[in-house]
């Protein structure tokens, strides 16, 4: 097998801004100044950066609970508390590291929590299970839960859906000037709008590498260079990440770099990652001369429609643009288009136990996919971060015969 | 020239030795216990011994089943699910449906008419409906493992058990002993739940044949199996050696194209 490509130089970068993004939510916290909100992943953050707060998404935590596989430490702690092992596992990481008193910050950035909420802003354009999971928050701390409820199953979305969500993230704004004790200015909400646009763009400029034959990025790729788009979405400092990493990438492209040396097949992931098993099965695949070379997960950090001339209405349909708020038919033509777009041989569905919402295999789209397109697909059972759904041996078997089925059929 | 097929599996290891034109001249099946490499060794002497056949008249070696990264004398590795395929494509040349029940795992796996894998499904991190689910209940029953079959088969009345986790069934299947339910009923009912919970793994196309430890040692599930789907169902010659045989078939392929 051929080596390894050079590690991404940016990555540096990346560690350096992501630790000035905890280190500056654990001083505000400490401090009381500026005032922290705590957001879901894809809540209204741009309103809550141009009010001066500074954002800290727990999904981001729950994450990183995975990767270090503290969530399986933690998961048991929230169930006992009686938070099901069957919902969310993002929830009962990071609701069991709380009570027990635990978090990767500690590791990385010498952090011993996370930091004290002013306000919880939640969207329920992920799930019902982000509102509980602030819920439990806002009721520890005492702090207000305030949020916007998305409609999910869209098919179109229609502008009465749009003005719908605008006029609830407007509704926001009164209790965010109270708590941040900052006047609303839409100017500032222009820019940091502008800002998450011009992060968008690039993100997908970025995960558009995927699309090179070799690929240059793979899907494992993604998932670690995704964190400034997920975290620093509407600062400045998300910009200057994806401009590094672009330089990079352009040069890395001249040289011809592929994320799998030697690679044979293509496919597409769909569904959350495998938090704690990201390494194993990036090397199962790369063993395999196989590219994951795009994902649903990565691309629901591109936000199109953003448009800082129309900052309520176009954050309310980037917010509903998003591909886990749409219908099942918008999403079997949405993965198709992107089978086509990036070259892939095959879709894996990831079914994740906790995560009905991105486990797209449930209601048949694989077989759709398979009978009516043509499209080889596999489903592995998992989840994002409780590893006792996950079994590596049946990954392993799983994906090793899929990758044969392709070979089979491409001789 | 002679291939041959090592199937390393949860519960056991598989030989087979195949000549050129695909015919078993040797074949073993150990259990395989928790050195899999000796094992492995251990069943491919057998199968050599059987044959008559020392190791330097033998070509490529394949491997497949858990433990198919620890047969040290295999040229290569292929999953269980490439082997299963091309052994019962071997013996039954056409579209098929392959349902192989192994120890801890159950696989649909579809092969089209000319030989090539289609799709296949592998049981979730569950071991209901494998060859672990009967090992459990016939220990619960306190019934040797050999004698589920013929139970089964020569059973007049069939239990009901509704219940999808092992450990749940055997609840079921202890209050129904407290009501007085026969034995043989018993293990009827459990052949049934083995049944439903291959059904409900896929749909069946083609002819469907059934692989593995579990139905060789237990042929009426085969016959339940055909009951249930409402159409026929083929075993091969040697269920169990599905595995190890198609592993020699591929070795074989690999040999000719190696050649081409």
């Amino acid at each position: 097998m051929s080596d390894a490509p050079p590690p991404i130089a940016a990555t540096k970068l990346m560690k350096k801004l992501m630790a000035e993004h905890f280190l500056g939510l654990d001083r505000a916290a400490r401090e009381g100044s500026p005032k922290v909100a705590w957001c879901t992943s894809v809540g209204p953050a741009e309103l809550l950066h141009a009010l001066g707060f500074l954002v800290y998404y727990p999904e981001n935590h729950g994450a990183l609970l995975g990767a270090t596989r503290m969530a399986s430490e933690t998961i048991p702690v929230a169930n006992a508390a009686g938070y099901s092992p069957d919902i969310c596992s993002y929830l009962t990481a990071d609701v069991g590291a709380f009570l027990k008193g635990v978090t990767p910050l500690t590791k990385a950035y010498g952090i011993k929590g996370v930091p004290r909420p002013d306000v919880l802003v939640f969207n329920t354009n992920q799930c019902r299970d982000v509102q509980d999971w602030f819920q439990w928050y806002g009721r520890h701390f005492g702090a207000p839960v305030i949020g916007v409820r998305t409609q999910r199953g869209v098919g179109p979305v229609l502008d009465s859906m749009v003005a719908d969500v605008s006029r609830q993230i407007q509704y926001l704004v009164p209790a965010l000037e109270q708590i941040s004790g900052n006047k609303f200015d839409i100017d500032r909400l222009r820019e940091t709008v502008g800002l998450s646009k011009q992060c968008t763009v690039m993100w997908r400029r970025v995960l558009e590498y995927g699309a090179k034959h070799p690929a240059q990025l793979s899907f494992f790729d993604h998932t670690i260079h995704m964190a400034p788009a997920v975290v620093l979405r509407g600062l400045p400092e998300a910009v200057t990440y994806y401009d590094t990493l672009l330089a990079e990438l352009v040069e890395r492209d001249k040289e011809g770099l592929a994320a799998v040396p030697g690679e044979r097949f293509r496919l597409y992931w769909d569904g959350m990652p495998v938090w704690g098993r990201l390494r194993m099965l990036g090397d199962l695949m790369a063993s395999l001369h196989t590219a994951i070379v795009a994902s649903t997960y990565c691309n629901s950090w591109i936000f199109d429609a953003f448009d800082p001339a129309d900052p309520f209405i176009s954050m309310a349909r980037a917010y509903l643009d998003l591909f886990i708020v749409r219908d099942e038919a918008f999403k079997e033509r949405y993965i198709l288009d992107h089978v086509a777009l990036y070259g892939c041989h095959g879709v894996v569905f990831h079914d994740a136990k906790t995560c009905p919402n991105n486990s797209n295999n449930r209601y048949a789209m694989p077989q759709r996919l398979q009978d009516l397109h043509g499209v080889p697909t596999l489903v592995i059972n998992g989840d994002l971060n409780d590893l006792r759904c996950f079994s590596d041996e049946q990954a392993r078997t799983n994906l090793e015969a899929f990758v044969e089925q392709i070979e089979e059929l491409a001789a | 020239m002679v291939t041959g097929g090592v199937d390393i599996g949860a519960s056991a290891t598989k030989a087979a030795l195949l000549n050129g034109k695909g015919a078993l001249l040797g074949s073993a099946v150990l259990r395989s216990g928790v050195d899999f490499a000796a094992s492995a060794n251990k069943a491919l002497q057998a199968a050599l011994g059987e044959a008559e056949l020392t190791a330097g008249e033998v070509g490529p070696i394949f491997a497949c089943g858990y433990g198919r990264g620890n047969a040290a004398f295999a040229a290569a590795t292929r999953t269980e699910i490439a082997c299963h395929a091309a052994g019962a494509y071997h013996y039954f040349p056409r579209a098929l449906t392959v349902v192989d029940i192994g120890g801890q795992d159950n696989k649909i796996i579809k092969v089209a008419a000319g030989g090539a894998r289609t799709s296949f499904k592998m049981n979730r991190k569950c071991a209901a409906g494998t060859g672990a689910f009967l090992e459990e209940m016939a220990l619960r029953l306190d019934l040797p493992l050999e004698s589920l079959n013929d139970l089964a088969a020569g059973a007049t009345e069939e239990a009901s058990l509704g219940a999808y986790c092992t450990v749940f069934t055997a609840t079921e299947v202890l209050a129904k002993i407290r009501a007085g339910v026969a034995v043989a009923a018993l293990v009827k009912g459990l052949f049934r739940s083995v049944v439903k919970r291959v059904l409900e793994m896929d749909t069946l196309e083609g002819t469907v044949v059934m692989t593995g430890g579990v139905v060789a040692h237990n042929p009426h599930l085969a016959v339940m199996l055909a009951q249930e789907a409402g159409r026929e169902v083929k075993l091969p010659p040697r269920p169990q050696l599905t595995g190890a045989i198609g592993a020699a078939l591929l070795a074989r392929r690999s040999l000719e194209q190696d050649a081409a």
